[in-house]
């Protein structure tokens, strides 16, 4: 079993912790996983990509050519992006904020992610509303084992974040 | 436990478990994740962080407290390494012990960010003025970083004698799983060299200035004996699949993951792909390439460079067989297809050409 995963979104969207989440629960469960943040010379307001993979194997190469899956926040990242998903890849778009031509083969899951979270009070969650959504498309890891590794993160942080992003991965779920 | 670092991040808390305590930096990208972590770990362990106001100045304070007998550590990247290089060469011609980490970028000049395996020469043919070698060790994962910047600190104070770890980009930026197991080597050599204090004892001195005539080149002779020594005890690589290989494929670092894709994909043909991954590139691992030399067909050197690592290659297969080279530059990271198409074209038989472009469709 391989995975591989872009996730892009503006600097700030949140796209390095959905990340971060699949990836450490990923190596929790004894997979093999990279995980590769762009660190270009970015511009405020520009996209930021992440090649996540996870695997059963050893992962040679942590750089994507080919994506089963596209996680995109916002219209530029998608158009950026929409090439390298391969021809029955699956694609998770933020609908709130991707006008989407049509893009054919690929399997869609359109999630209202921004409108979402703004709904649930922080609109910094719609990067969980979209993991959610993954989640219950692919079934990789149980939202359980996403929650164990968010605890980890949010450990020592002010505020009940937990509560909330765990109210944005339930919503995620419930949106497919 | 394992955790889930970037490659700096690793190398900078192997280090701390290592028993560095006395850690200079000054900010470049793509290495930025090893000072941060750096600044905020040592005053953790009652260490020192010092942001340097200059490269050159980072490299002389490892000389400092490499001097009083402390583990030292810098770090930086491309255009800073060539700043420090001085004091690289200071700390050879002093024999002091010290970890010097370049997370290459590409180059020429200010160059860009990305990952580049350009500095190859710099790093193992001297880059500072003298007869001097560096330990050289190329990691390619997040382990295996962690993993010899922990072996650096011990071989540099075996040695006496600074150890760089030639890193690139992308292993300083790629997070992978990493485990902290290895623990520090007992049997040391005591640091009696030291500057602690002379009180009850005759001083020492540290330097690399012999003026008197014949003294330097007595003091040369011993740095080379040295220098065999760690020849003779210290050279690492990974050798995958080199017997009845026909043909073998020699790279480190970034590149080397990628030679192990190809690797794997060639197993279900007849033509049998090998690879000799080197760990230690100073000193380089010449015994079993000139072995395998003896028996393949031909040698396929992949680096990121415009071809650094294939003379030492060509220097170690001394005309045995032919050796070709694939490179990428400025930023640009070989594919496992793009290494298929270079054997395919270096292959000189059309069957075996036919069945490796077969190879190179199979995703």
């Amino acid at each position: 079993m391989t995975e591989k995963i872009i996730l892009a979104g503006f600097g700030g969207q949140g796209m390095m912790l959905l990340g971060k989440l699949l990836a450490q629960a990923a190596m929790v469960s004894g997979k093999f996983v990279t995980y590769f943040p762009s660190y270009g010379t970015e511009v405020r307001g520009g996209t930021a990509v992440y090649h996540l993979i996870i695997s059963s194997e050893e992962i040679f190469s942590p750089l994507i050519e080919e994506a089963d899956t596209l996680i995109v926040m916002n219209q530029p990242s998608y158009q950026k992006f929409k090439g390298i998903l391969k021809a029955d890849g699956l694609l998770v778009l933020n609908s709130s904020l991707i006008k989407l031509k049509n893009h054919s083969d690929v399997r869609i899951q359109k999630v209202p992610a921004t409108e979402i979270a703004n709904k649930l009070g922080n609109v910094l969650v719609s990067n969980i509303v979209m993991l959610g959504a993954y989640l219950i498309t692919k079934k990789l890891f149980s939202a359980n084992q996403i929650l164990d590794q968010l605890k980890i993160i949010l450990k020592g942080k002010r505020g009940d974040l937990f509560a909330i992003n765990k109210q944005a991965l339930e919503s995620g779920i419930q949106a497919i | 436990m394992k955790q889930l670092l970037t490659g700096n991040e690793a190398a900078a808390e192997a280090a701390i478990l290592a028993g560095c305590r006395y850690y200079y930096g000054y900010p470049i990208t793509p290495q930025n994740e090893l000072i941060n972590y750096m600044s905020v770990r040592m005053p953790q362990v009652g260490g020192t962080f010092i942001q340097a106001e200059s490269e050159i100045a980072a490299i002389s304070m490892v000389h400092g407290s490499a001097a009083a007998g402390g583990r030292s550590m810098t770090s930086s990247s491309s255009p800073g390494i060539s700043l420090k290089q001085e004091g690289i060469s200071y700390l050879a011609g002093s024999e002091l012990p010290c970890v010097i980490i370049n997370i290459q970028r590409g180059g020429p000049g200010l160059g860009d960010i990305s990952a580049s395996q350009a500095d190859y020469f710099q790093a193992v043919k001297g880059g500072g003025h003298g007869d001097y070698h560096t330990i050289v060790l190329a990691p390619s994962s997040v382990q295996e970083m962690a993993d010899l910047v922990y072996d650096a600190f011990d071989m540099s104070d075996n040695y006496r004698n600074p150890v760089m770890i030639l890193g690139d980009a992308q292993i300083g930026q790629l997070m992978e799983p990493v485990e902290f197991y290895k623990k520090q080597k007992n049997n040391l050599p005591a640091k009696n060299w030291s500057l602690t204090g002379a009180q009850g004892r005759k001083r020492n001195i540290i330097k690399s200035f012999y003026p008197v005539k014949g003294e330097l080149e007595e003091f040369n002779a011993h740095l080379q004996k040295k220098y065999k020594m760690i020849e003779e005890h210290e050279i690492r690589y990974e050798a995958i699949n080199i017997h009845e290989a026909d043909i073998i494929l020699v790279a480190y670092g970034t590149s080397a993951r990628i030679c192990k894709e190809v690797v794997k994909k060639s197993q279900q043909f007849k033509f049998k792909v090998g690879m000799v991954r080197p760990i230690t590139l100073w000193p380089f691992p010449k015994e079993i390439i000139r072995r395998i030399s003896e028996k393949v067909q031909c040698i396929l050197t992949v680096e990121m460079s415009a071809g650094q690592m294939v003379e030492d290659v060509r220097l170690a297969v001394e005309s045995r067989c032919p050796v070709h080279f694939y490179g990428r530059t400025g930023g640009g990271v070989p594919t496992s297809l793009e290494v298929i198409r270079k054997i395919v074209e270096i292959v000189p038989d059309n069957k075996v050409a036919n069945t490796l472009l077969k190879l190179a469709e199979v995703k």
